[in-house]
């Protein structure tokens, strides 16, 4: 997924260290070539196979069916009405969710990692809550709060918070306690404290659990639709398996993944500009 | 009668206040420094300590490595208390920080995030200090420690001797009048930390601090200080206190030359050798 986030942040990350040679150039061109000389090999042999019956195209779909599912959802609508809502509709859902979720995660974590005591005190419930399978609390928000948007909202907050709590928590326990020190003598207030060291500090934690939150908000608001709801592409992919539609399964995956990717590429771009102070703000752990 | 008592029990106090004023900046009386262990047994840092600083003095604290020179410092500057003894700074009792401290860290401590000139303006800032005047102070500053120019680079981007220098500027411009200082240039390269103790000794000639120097360097505590005091090894307590009366101004770099210099070096290396011994053997038997 980092293959376009590799090319936008690789340049600011070094500026200019590292002279562009025409070896470089040679390898990233070979690199590019053989990237889609993957891709085409992996896509011919799942149609191959679904063509001679290797692969059985009823259970297993195949990429020539896909993609005539998903021209046929643009150019003629879904079931539920035009593609374009379904997707507004889940991408709406799990932005409101994710952003809830991220607030939420990080005003406690804050405060809980500034507050052995408290954090003593809720700990275990937190640890408790976090063992459980949060999509499990799906089937109750919809009996609860229906159909509509809010149960997968809800859903979506409750499976970004934990992430973004455990981070931003983990994120102030570690601040460096020089840094405390020092801004402490240079005449900090507490709360001071908080919003020039422990949050700045916290930040690089928070963001970088942002990328995994959110394909949890998506995760929540597909699955919130999956088990009842009126639009969004989780609706699709059941009405999809009820009709034992695979390609139209495939289909929805494909649409949720590029949604997905769009996202990772603006979250990159937002953690970029906030930690520019940082030598290297690519995470190369996440390449690949 | 009872105002007559009264009369008496204040006056005491008022000529001790004034008494203890006009003699030390700094004073430590009798002061233990224990901390518990990870494996639950209580160390002894400091034991019985009593050492006082004069107003606008240069002291330079050697001992060997982990004696508990950079205790003295929290202190001081009361990020500590004692369990036992008394730390006075400008004849009050530290019990908080003080606003007249400065207090310069081993490691950086700049902060990562904001870059030269928003480090530099950080005291004001927090202190309360209006935005403009603070930005114009720091560009000050910032000249004044040879970084102009360099306003927008964030700590990464400079070199350990530059970063010291923000280091510098960041706590100069809180105008301190007593100067902590815990092995400040023990991270930079030889030729570096010697240009660096003549700037600080230009930059203390003018601001008329009292100065507390901790470092394990021998020569450069001579070469900047009026007086070094040796510290045993740990539990830390004052071997020996030396004068040193090398004629001011100094040049860091050429000083150590000077005849007399290198008297009064084999006069507290006398004094110092045994602790290092006892501190090495002790830390061979730990297996440090």
């Amino acid at each position: 997924m980092n293959v376009i986030s590799n090319w936008v942040t690789k340049p600011s990350a070094t500026s200019g260290k590292r002279p562009r040679t025409s070896t470089s150039f040679r390898r990233g061109l070979l690199v590019n070539t053989l990237r889609i000389v993957f891709l085409v090999l992996v896509i011919g042999g799942w149609e191959l196979g679904a063509r001679t019956a290797i692969i059985d195209p009823f259970f297993w779909g195949e990429p020539s069916g896909i993609w005539q599912q998903i021209v046929t959802w643009v150019t003629q609508g879904t079931a539920q009405g035009p593609l374009l809502v379904q997707i507004a509709v889940t991408l709406e859902e799990t932005i409101i969710g994710f952003v809830i979720g991220v607030v939420l995660g990080v005003i406690f974590g804050v405060v809980l990692g500034r507050n052995r005591f408290l954090a003593d005190i809720l700990g275990p419930y937190i640890k408790a809550l976090n063992a459980i399978p949060r999509v499990m609390l799906g089937p109750l928000l919809i009996i609860a709060l229906g159909l509509g948007m809010q149960s997968k909202v809800v859903l979506s907050v409750i499976m970004v918070f934990f992430i973004v709590f455990f981070n931003a928590f983990q994120g102030v326990r570690e601040v460096d306690r020089n840094l405390l020190a020092n801004a402490r003598i240079l005449g900090a207030s507490q709360r001071r404290l908080s919003t020039a060291v422990i949050i700045p500090s916290a930040l690089s934690w928070i963001l970088a659990s942002l990328h995994t939150s959110f394909s949890f908000a998506l995760v929540g608001a597909v699955v919130g639709e999956f088990l009842g709801a009126t639009q969004g592409i989780g609706l699709l992919v059941q009405v999809a398996m009820n009709n034992f539609n695979a390609n139209g399964v495939f289909a929805a995956i494909i649409i949720l993944a590029v949604v997905s990717l769009v996202m990772e590429v603006l979250i990159t771009m937002l953690e970029n500009r906030l930690i520019r102070w940082r030598p290297n703000a690519n995470n190369d752990g996440m390449t690949m | 009668m009872i105002t007559d008592h009264n009369m008496t029990v204040m006056d005491v106090t008022l000529t001790q206040a004034i008494h203890e004023h006009s003699t030390y900046a700094i004073e430590l009386r009798n002061v233990t420094k224990q901390f518990r262990t990870p494996t639950g047994g209580i160390y002894t840092a400091l034991q019985d300590l009593t050492l006082s600083v004069a107003p606008g003095e240069f002291c330079a604290i050697v001992g060997p490595t982990g004696c508990g020179k950079s205790t003295t410092l929290s202190l001081i500057s009361g990020l500590a208390q004692p369990e036992a003894g008394e730390t006075m700074v400008m004849g009050k009792r530290v019990q908080d920080i003080d606003p007249s401290i400065g207090y310069v860290f081993q490691s950086d401590a700049v902060f990562p995030w904001r870059n030269v000139l928003k480090n530099v303006a950080a005291g004001p800032l927090f202190r309360g200090v209006k935005k403009a005047e603070a930005y114009t102070r720091a560009r000050e500053w910032i000249a004044r420690v040879g970084l102009a120019g360099f306003e927008d680079r964030y700590p990464y981007q400079l070199s350990g001797g530059m970063r010291k220098r923000v280091a510098l500027a960041q706590t100069f411009i809180n105008e301190p009048q007593i100067l902590l200082m815990d092995e400040p240039f023990s991270a930079l390269d030889v030729q570096t930390r010697t240009l660096m103790g003549d700037e600080l000794l230009e930059l203390w000639s003018s601001a008329s601090a009292s100065v507390v120097f901790v470092t394990h360097d021998l020569e450069e505590a001579i070469a900047l200080a009026d007086k070094v005091c040796v510290l045993t090894a740990a539990p830390a307590t004052v071997k020996g206190i030396f004068t040193i009366d090398l004629p001011r101004p100094r040049n860091v770099e050429e000083i150590r030359f000077d005849p007399r210099f290198v008297q009064l070096y084999h006069e507290i290396w006398e004094a110092l050798r045994n602790e290092v011994h006892i501190s090495y053997e002790r830390n061979k038997q730990l297996g440090h």
